[in-house]
This record gives structure tokens, C-alpha cells and sequence, in this order.
């Protein structure tokens, strides 16, 4: 999984965390059912604070992207079609205004 | 979530200094960041929890359970690396590990020798022919060998060069892969602690300024910039501190500030502790 954190992005780390992940389940590089690193894990390879990541996974859970399960850890969470199509088009949506500029 | 330490309203005063209604509380499992200049009280505080000195007033939770009380019990599961160690410095490595490890009722001798291989420390090396780097590193290898779940380190990356002080910030995150471990690190080096730490609690002339979570110390601070003629006095009143040159300004604020032709920017720890004690005040 491909995580590269920038300093200079107008995203605080967190949000950069959950931007890329989404991503790349949107991508289908990860599939639904393939576990996450733990919180901790993550925060030492990404060299972070591990409320940071706490707090990226709590914000994927939230948006249905990832499910945790008590005592093994966080999961992607199984991706309905109907559900995944709404959330491309939102990505897409937002990143035209980006690009607009609005 | 439990608190591994709970420090209130802890109160010492001496000479001229005095550490005055300090409290803050370290959840397990978290890494929190001590930060403040020299001078501040940051190894005050340390010794009053490691009951080198005794407090004016106020109390001391470790485990949950009073310091001094329990103070042989705690000691077993925290590893201290204090700022300059003491040790017999006639003595090799190995024999001064051999007055040590016996205090211990968790000493993991397999571990500790572990540590010593990973960070290139001879054991047959007198103490006293050891760079301040290795007797970091020495002290740290103690810490870590005997089962503890609270590490308290004063100053441990002070004189050391950035290289290494990246290979400790690596260890200290592999010791916290275990969510029963808690670090309190204290430093004036605050670049060691701005992407790792969970908490900081800053303190200054021996009081707490602050004690948060990072992430949300980061969305609260903002650094504005401005050219002179920007700097108007209402907004100097905004501004936890600031400083001028002849092409603008820098300031600190704890809130969102408007105006036109400011840039905002995001506020290294560094930048945060500067405004709150050097910055000039509102227009002094």
C-alpha cells in the first residue's frame, strides 16, 4: 500500500492518510477483506504519531471505507457496487471544483 | 483509558525558581513530548516523579498508585534515562551492568544483549572511555531490559548528532508497538518530537502553558505573516507573541485571525514554544 506524506500539503497528515487509502481502494488495488496495518504499525512506518493514524482509520470507518474487528484489527470493508459508485462520483465531483478552482 | 502518570497541582519551590501548580496526565500507550526551554522545570518535575526530590505540595500518580508509597514497585517498571548519567567509570560495561541488573525482577539479559549488539556497545569498554553518544545509548539498553512499561527520558537526544538522534526516535517507536508502553520524553529539541509525539505539554518558568494532543495543537496554532504596515494594534492584541523586522512581521495565534494580505502558515512546535516566551506582547 502506498502512503507518501508531504509537509507542504494544505492537508494535515491524517487527511493525507485517508485521501490515499481511499484511493487506492477506489483504484481496486486493495480489495475488500485485505487487512490494514495496525494503527501502531503504521504510525512507525510512516514515522508518526499513532492518534494521527487513530485518528485516519477512525474517518475511514466513518465513511464505510474500512471496518474494524475487535481483536484482529482493521479490514477493507466490503465495497457494494451501488455505494462505491456514489463515492467515485463524489470524488470526481470534488475534484473538478478543485480543478475549477471553486 | 487509564493514565500511567497523573501529575496535579504539584508545587516545588527553591532558590529562585519555583514549579507552581504543574499538572498534566500521560494516557498508556502514548508518547508525550516535554517540551520548554532550559531552565523551564522539565527535570525538576522528572526528579519529583522519580522521588529524587520531594514536592512542596500536590501529588503524583504512576500506575495509578502514589509515588512515594509505592515507589519500589513503580521503579521496577520504569526505565529512566536521565540527561547525564552516573556511573562508576572505572568499570567495564559488563560489571557495571552486574551492580545493576540485580534490582531488577524482570532483567532480561538475553534483550539487554540484544540492544548492546544493535548499538555497537563493546561490553568489556570502561565506562569512562565512552562517548557521550554511547552512554545515551548505554543508559537506553538499561532502560530497556527489564520489562518497563513507563520510559522517562530527560534529554536524551541533547549533544547527540541528528543521525543518531533519528535511530533513537526508530527504537522508541518499535518500543511502543506494545500498547502497555508509554514514553514521557523531555527536550528542548522539539524537531525530535513533531511528526512522533501523541501529546505535548509545554512548560515555562515553571509553569504548564499547555497539555494537548499534537494533532489538535497543530489545527489551533496558526503562524500569520505580514508586511509592517500590517501589524495594526488590534491585531498585535490577537497575537500570543511576535516578531518585527524592517520587511514584516511573524506572530502566534491561538485561533483563526483575519485580514487582508496576511499569509497563515502551520507553526512548527518550535514556533510554538518560541511566540509563548520570547515573543514581544502585544505591542510592548
Amino acid at each position: 500500500m502506498r502512503i507518501v506524506l508531504s509537509n507542504d500539503s494544505r492537508l494535515a497528515i491524517w487527511e493525507q492518510i485517508v485521501e490515499q487509502i481511499k484511493d487506492a481502494i477506489m483504484k481496486g488495488e486493495l480489495s475488500p477483506g485485505d487487512p490494514l496495518p495496525s494503527i501502531r504499525a503504521l504510525a512507525r512506518d510512516l514515522r508518526i504519531s499513532v492518534i494521527t493514524t487513530k485518528r485516519a482509520y477512525d474517518e475511514l470507518e466513518a465513511e464505510r471505507f474500512v471496518e474494524s474487528i475487535q481483536g484482529k484489527g482493521s479490514f477493507v470493508a466490503a465495497q457494494d457496487s451501488a455505494m462505491m459508485r456514489e463515492k467515485r462520483l463524489h470524488t470526481i465531483e470534488a475534484k473538478l471544483s478543485e480543478a475549477a478552482g471553486i | 483509558m487509564e493514565n500511567i502518570l497523573d501529575i496535579k497541582n504539584l508545587r516545588k519551590e527553591f532558590g529562585g525558581f519555583t514549579l507552581d501548580n504543574v499538572s498534566f496526565a500521560l494516557p498508556r500507550g502514548y508518547i508525550m513530548g516535554f517540551i520548554g526551554p532550559n531552565g523551564s522545570g522539565k527535570t525538576t518535575t522528572l526528579k519529583l516523579i522519580m522521588n529524587l526530590m520531594r514536592a512542596d505540595a500536590g501529588t503524583i500518580e504512576v500506575f495509578g498508585q502514589d509515588h512515594i508509597r509505592f515507589e519500589r514497585e513503580i521503579k521496577q517498571r520504569i526505565g529512566f534515562v536521565y540527561d547525564e548519567p552516573v556511573y562508576y567509570e572505572n568499570l567495564s560495561i559488563r560489571r557495571m551492568t552486574g551492580l545493576i541488573s540485580p534490582f531488577y525482577a524482570k532483567w532480561d539479559q538475553s534483550l539487554y544483549e540484544d540492544y548492546l549488539r544493535r548499538f555497537e556497545l563493546n561490553a568489556d569498554q570502561k565506562i569512562k572511555t565512552l562517548s557521550k553518544g554511547m552512554r545515551t545509548k548505554y543508559a537506553l539498553a538499561l532502560a530497556l531490559s527489564h520489562g518497563a512499561e513507563l520510559l522517562i527520558m530527560d534529554e536524551p537526544t541533547a549533544g547527540l548528532d541528528p543521525v543518531f538522534r533519528r535511530e533513537l526516535l526508530d527504537i522508541l517507536l518499535d518500543v511502543m508497538q506494545r500498547e502497555e508502553n508509554s514514553i514521557l520524553f523531555s527536550t528542548h529539541i522539539t524537531s525530535d518530537l513533531d511528526r512522533v509525539a501523541d501529546y505535548i505539554t509545554f512548560i515555562d518558568r515553571g509553569k504548564i502553558v499547555l497539555s494537548q494532543d499534537k494533532d489538535s495543537l497543530y489545527e489551533q496554532y496558526v503562524l500569520v505573516k505580514g508586511g509592517p504596515e500590517d501589524l495594526t494594534d488590534a491585531l498585535r492584541r490577537e497575537l500570543i507573541g511576535v516578531t518585527v523586522s524592517a520587511h514584516g512581521f511573524e506572530g502566534l495565534a491561538s485561533h483563526p485571525v483575519q485580514g487582508e494580505g496576511l499569509l497563515l502558515d502551520k507553526p512548527s512546535l518550535e514556533d510554538i514554544m518560541f511566540f509563548h516566551t520570547r515573543g514581544d506582547r502585544h505591542g510592548a
